[in-house]
């Protein structure tokens, strides 16, 4: 599979990303394709989760935080859309399951609407729950439970959950920051299971730490280290045949 | 095997002896609470029955009566000072939560309302006159919420802000990567999750005004009968007290101490109330 021939999604220009005068990514620029894993990896640091953050304009609220470069949506710059509408399209799921504490299971995975004050007709909502839930590979543990609070759920489920949230909205890109990292191999793996299937229906790019992890899921990776873009290539490549010294030094365990 | 038993048990009891001090000195805090209830009881449960619910104050000189007109002016005037003061203090906590945060005009907010909290209760008994009851030309119960009004609001802030504050992060970024705008979320996220919180606070903060005197004298004034029309004068539980115990009349006395049994309950239920509210927020995290 080669980059050239897939239809692009992502596409960063020049992008530079500060916390005050801190510079946390130089000058990104790469290809993310459609309906595509890509994984991002490197050592602690390296600005990973700084560059997904970017990706759906979350950066920017930290305190002392800017961006300069462009990002592409399609051929849309969203550094000039309104944020708010770059995050219906690019969704996320974060490292740790943060379900809505005070929302049932079924409120949760329509918080994107219920939130926003948009009123479903009662059969559209149900319908989108279950659609999300399946695609979440959650409805059939929740669907008789579905008007418990969400946070009775195990790790894993809640994790689930937050992916079916976003899901819900029907997003183009769905961004995952470690999003197994805060759970055990079981849950792990079905999550892992998971993406593999919902890159049918969405675009995902993944943080990971974990090496075996990018290399079961994903079709492509990018390896960045110290804020730069080191290496980018099919993930089976970059694996047996990394180009750059530092990517074949990160991935035979020299440093982490 | 044990050499020494002897010294060994000596350790046992003496460690034993402290424990009995200790318990004995933590003791000591609450045995006033226990005299003070104790005291009202023996001398206000006699009088207390179901007419003193249900009548008004009898005229001096007369046995009987009831406190009806102050139990519905209590009502009513720690009501409007809660429709008034609770909706600022909300706002004004999410300010410092949310927006205003390590801001200079944050930081003077938090200084005006620690302030404004450690100004005596006469003092903005007094203000609440000068600002309510002069330009109205005479007492009500509104300028009575007025001052109660300015009482709790210092104490909803700072736990609304606190409570706030401790909403985790990681909900706010749920819901903004949902696309939802940040005062949506503040309202719908935030506020909801500390809800129970905010809640207690402004419980414990009524448990506070619901017993003041100093701001209601010269403001609601008091009463001997039923009104109410928040814009006339009302009689108050506190107001009660102070006017019956500083009278000639023992039949009067005997009805403050009735008053304070009744008054001191619904302020330690307000008070039992709140802990398990606040005790609800600890079981969820």
């Amino acid at each position: 599979m080669s980059l050239e021939r897939l239809p692009i999604i992502f596409r960063t220009e020049d992008l530079c990303a500060y916390y005050e005068d801190f510079m946390a990514i130089k000058h990104i620029n790469i290809k993310i394709p459609q309906k595509q894993v890509t994984a991002l990896m490197g050592p602690s640091g390296c600005g990973k989760t700084t560059f997904i953050r970017c990706l759906n304009r979350l950066h920017e609220l930290t305190p002392g935080a800017r961006i300069t470069g462009s990002i592409y949506l399609r051929d849309q710059n969203i550094l000039q859309l309104d944020p708010i509408v770059v995050r219906r399209r690019v969704g996320m799921v974060f490292q740790r399951p943060n379900p809505f504490p005070t929302m049932t299971i079924y409120e949760n995975v329509l918080a994107g609407y219920k939130l926003l004050g948009i009123r479903l007709p009662r059969n559209e909502a149900d319908e989108i729950a279950e659609w999300a839930l399946r695609k979440a590979a959650l409805w059939e543990e929740v669907k008789d439970i579905l008007h418990r609070r969400g946070t009775f759920l195990s790790g894993g489920q809640q994790q689930r959950l937050c992916i079916a949230r976003a899901l819900a909205v029907k997003p183009e890109v769905l961004l995952m920051d470690e999003p197994t990292s805060a759970l055990d191999p079981k849950s792990s793996l079905q999550i892992e299971n998971l993406i593999v299937e919902l890159k049918e229906t969405v675009t995902i790019v993944i943080v990971t730490h974990n090496m075996p992890q990018a290399g079961r899921i994903s079709d492509f990776t990018a390896f960045f280290y110290l804020g730069e873009l080191v290496e980018f290539g099919p993930t089976a490549e970059l694996f047996t045949n990394p180009k750059d010294p530092r990517t074949e030094e990160y991935l035979t365990g020299k440093f982490s | 095997m044990n050499t020494y038993p002897a010294r060994e048990n000596w350790r046992r009891i003496k460690n034993q002896i402290a424990v009995i001090i200790i318990i004995l000195l933590a003791l000591i805090p609450t045995l006033p609470l226990f005299f003070i209830l104790a005291n009202i009881i023996h001398e206000g449960l006699r009088s207390i029955n179901l007419d003193f619910f249900l009548h008004l104050p009898a005229p001096p000189g007369e046995t009987g009566g009831g406190i009806s007109n102050a139990l519905v002016g209590t009502f009513i005037i720690v009501g409007i000072a809660v429709i008034i003061g609770v909706p600022i203090s909300i706002l004004a906590g999410i300010y410092l939560s949310e927006y205003g945060k390590d801001s200079k005009l944050a930081e003077i907010i938090r200084i005006s309302a620690d302030v404004l909290q450690g100004v005596p209760s006469i003092v903005i008994g007094i203000v609440a006159y000068a600002w309510v009851v002069r330009p109205m030309g005479h007492f009500s119960a509104f300028s009575g919420s007025v001052a109660l009004a300015l009482m709790m609001i210092p104490v909803v802030v700072r736990t609304t802000e606190e409570v706030l504050r401790l909403v985790p992060d990681i909900l706010r970024e749920a819901s903004l990567a949902l696309g939802v705008p940040y005062w949506r979320t503040v309202m719908k996220v935030v506020l909801p999750t500390g809800m129970v919180g905010v809640t207690t606070g402004i419980l414990i903060a009524v448990a506070r005004i619901a017993g003041e005197t100093a701001p209601l004298l010269f403001t609601a004034f008091g009463n001997q009968f039923m009104t109410l029309n928040p814009m006339e004068p009302m009689n108050a539980l506190p107001l009660v007290i102070f006017n019956y115990a500083t009278s000639p009349y023992e039949d009067w006395w005997r009805q403050a101490w009735a008053t304070a049994v009744v008054l001191t309950f619904m302020v330690l239920l307000l008070n039992i109330l709140s802990r398990i509210l606040a005790k609800r927020i600890a079981g969820e995290k």
